[in-house]
């Protein structure tokens, strides 16, 4: 099994023009393997993207990537329910699945994994999965690539690594991206300018790259995308690829940031491809994301920390 | 009608026998370790503990709940798979469980033992509710609070399981088991530790009159003089995201939602939970004594009472958080 490298969904509430043509330049530069596409985020978002999504995955397939359809983050409300119903129907396993080959619904709620038992698919960063009697049982229920949540520390992705590879379930670890830390059914960016949710003039448009958030005495600290809070600081493990790989994780997810993408994951194909070294790698990215490098997480300490 | 089921904390045998003594149906605690959501210094039960507290309150007639509610770690399973045989052998009425794979072998291994799902589990939707019942025999759900009544109440018309909801104490704004902040600003996470915004990372700094209250290095909190200080739990901190510095995720409240009776009723809601296994014996008897009146009231088909809870509250203000629309 060789790794490969996944492309996470765009998290931020870009126009779709932009949200089209960023997808159409994955198809033809950026490196990697499997594209995973949708508003996972704010269901009052997704009606934008809606218009250009069966487009953006027939450019993706043709360019020869494996496209993934990603559920919701939270799912409450009763159009927030039909919204995932709907989606997890999408899958090239089924007749009429509207995905090419190889195509998978990626759950990111218990609700959709739900509704996908049985056949095959993939579970998302922000289900929980902690330990490798959930790998299993998960393994269990049709699924065959689990994304791990940020938090989890090396010690933990070594022992789920290896039992992915013994259920025949592929483990993926996010190595670039701000880290997605908490999902609300309240809408901070509305909150921060005055708004409610339900009239939020969509706000959340204005900052490509999420609304910084930074503590009293001016110190940056997280980013507000809406009803999710991410870090401030931007996760990478570049340096860390090697031992990734030799614990056996198969996949590795960019979370795409307003930045040149495509470069990112050139960067990272030439890691994987062992063409050129982690920490020089993070040190060149580094510089074209305004943010910290974090990798804490990973170094079993807060995440906020870089850990050499 | 039956009445509301009220379910009551205790993070000490003291506060188990108060909480018995004004008025709960079930208490609820934690083992003391990393498997359970409050795993704070001095707070929690050893097994001996909770044999005197099944006997304790069962001559009384209430039930005893035992939280295992974090997230076993990998390699690790031991430990939590030993609070559910414990809890079992202990004969405690039900364990609140979070976990996949803790609840699978809690369904297998105990055909017999109550499961509930914790609130850190998050299951906000039909679907969601409907995988762990029949998945593990999962017999009721503690919901998360991103739930209205409204919502709540088209989701008990749709699943045949009991529903729990917290009605006062302390709230999450960010959906329960899925937040990472603790861990990003100490390392210390609710999933793998129990413990969030520990307090073995918060510094208080005078600076001049002001107070400034850190977590992990960042503040999260500067107090003017005259300005109550707060315990500086991470959503409930003053940051600045454009304008000046504010509440930008929740403002330090409790969630108190006795005005809503009628309509929790109305949505089918089986039980209600107060939070707060972190609080003293004498906060317990005086919340527990005030739903307890409140709730045999309304099952007399009296208005509820305005009982007033005011000097329970954290931060002296109460919310009824998202059980009404206008919150998000």
């Amino acid at each position: 099994m060789t790794a490969s490298l996944t492309l996470g969904p765009v998290l931020f509430n870009w126009p779709v023009d932009r949200w089209r043509d960023f997808y159409a330049r994955i198809a033809d530069e950026a490196p990697v393997d499997t594209v995973i596409v949708g508003e996972i985020v704010c269901f009052k978002r997704a009606p934008f993207f809606a218009e250009a999504m069966g487009e953006v995955i027939e450019r993706l397939a043709a360019a020869g990537k494996t496209v993934w359809l990603a559920s919701p983050i939270l799912v409450g409300s009763e159009r927030e329910r039909s919204a995932m119903r709907d989606l997890v129907r999408s899958d090239a396993t089924l007749p009429d699945g509207g995905l090419p080959e190889g195509g998978l619904v990626e759950a990111n709620d218990m609700g959709a994994l739900a509704l996908l038992a049985g056949r095959p698919h993939a579970v998302g960063p922000t289900i929980n999965v902690y330990n490798e009697a959930t790998l299993g049982w998960m393994a269990g229920r049709g699924a065959v690539a689990v994304s791990l949540p940020a938090e989890l520390p090396a010690a933990t992705v070594a022992v789920l690594a290896k039992a992915g590879r013994e259920l025949g379930i592929e483990t993926e670890v996010q190595v670039w991206g701000r880290a997605p830390l908490a999902i609300s059914a309240r809408c901070y960016h509305a909150r921060a300018h005055g708004l409610h949710k339900d009239g939020c003039q969509f706000v959340c448009g204005n900052d490509p790259d999420g609304m910084p958030v930074t503590t009293m005495d001016g110190q940056p600290f997280l980013t507000v995308n809406g009803t999710q809070t991410m870090s401030h600081g931007c996760l990478c493990l570049a340096a860390e690829m090697p031992a990734l790989v030799a614990m056996g994780v198969d996949r590795f997810r960019l979370s795409p940031q307003a930045m040149d993408m495509v470069r990112v994951a050139e960067a990272f194909r030439a890691v994987l491809d062992g063409r050129r070294d982690g920490a020089e790698v993070a040190a060149e990215l580094g510089g074209l994301i305004d943010a910290p490098l974090v990798n804490g997480f990973y170094h079993d300490t807060a995440g906020a920390l870089r850990v050499a | 009608m039956d009445n509301f089921e009220l379910i009551c904390p205790a993070g000490t045998p003291a506060a188990l026998r108060a909480a018995v003594d004004a008025g709960a149906d079930a208490v609820y605690l934690g083992f003391r370790d990393e498997t359970n959501a409050r795993n704070f210094p001095g707070l929690n039960f050893t097994r001996q503990d909770v044999a005197d507290a099944v006997d304790y309150a069962h001559a009384r007639r209430v039930e005893v709940y035992v939280a295992i509610n974090t997230y076993p770690q990998a390699g690790n399973l031991g430990p939590w798979r030993k609070a559910v045989d414990d809890a079992a052998r202990l004969k405690v009425d039900a364990v609140i469980l979070a976990d996949p794979g803790l609840l699978d072998y809690a369904a297998k291994r105990h055909p017999d033992l109550r499961l509930h799902l914790s609130v850190q589990a998050s299951a906000a939707n039909v679907e969601a509710i409907r995988l762990y019942r029949e998945a593990f025999g999962v017999r009721r759900v503690v919901l998360p609070r991103v739930l209205t009544v409204p919502e709540i109440a088209r989701l008990n018309a749709e699943i045949d399981i009991e529903t729990e909801v917290f009605v006062f104490g302390g709230l999450c704004p960010m959906a329960e088991g899925r937040c990472s902040l603790s861990s990003y600003a100490t390392g210390l996470s609710p999933n793998k530790q129990g413990v969030c915004s520990p307090a073995n990372h918060v510094r208080y700094e005078q600076r001049g009159g002001a107070l400034a209250s850190t977590l992990g290095g960042f503040t999260i909190n500067v107090f003017g003089e005259g300005e109550q200080a707060g315990y500086p739990t991470l959503c409930k901190g003053r940051f600045v995201a454009g304008e000046g510095p504010a509440y930008l995720f929740e403002e330090p409240t409790s969630l108190n939602a006795m005005d809503l009776l009628p309509e929790l009723k109305a949505a089918g809601v089986r039980a209600l939970k107060i939070e707060g296994r972190q609080r003293g014996k004498a906060y317990i008897a005086a919340v527990v004594r005030a739903y307890r009146e409140a709730l045999e009231t309304f099952a007399a088909g009296r208005p509820v009472p305005h009982i007033d809870l005011q000097a329970m509250v954290e931060g002296g203000t109460q919310t009824t958080g998202a059980y009404t629309r206008a919150w998000r």
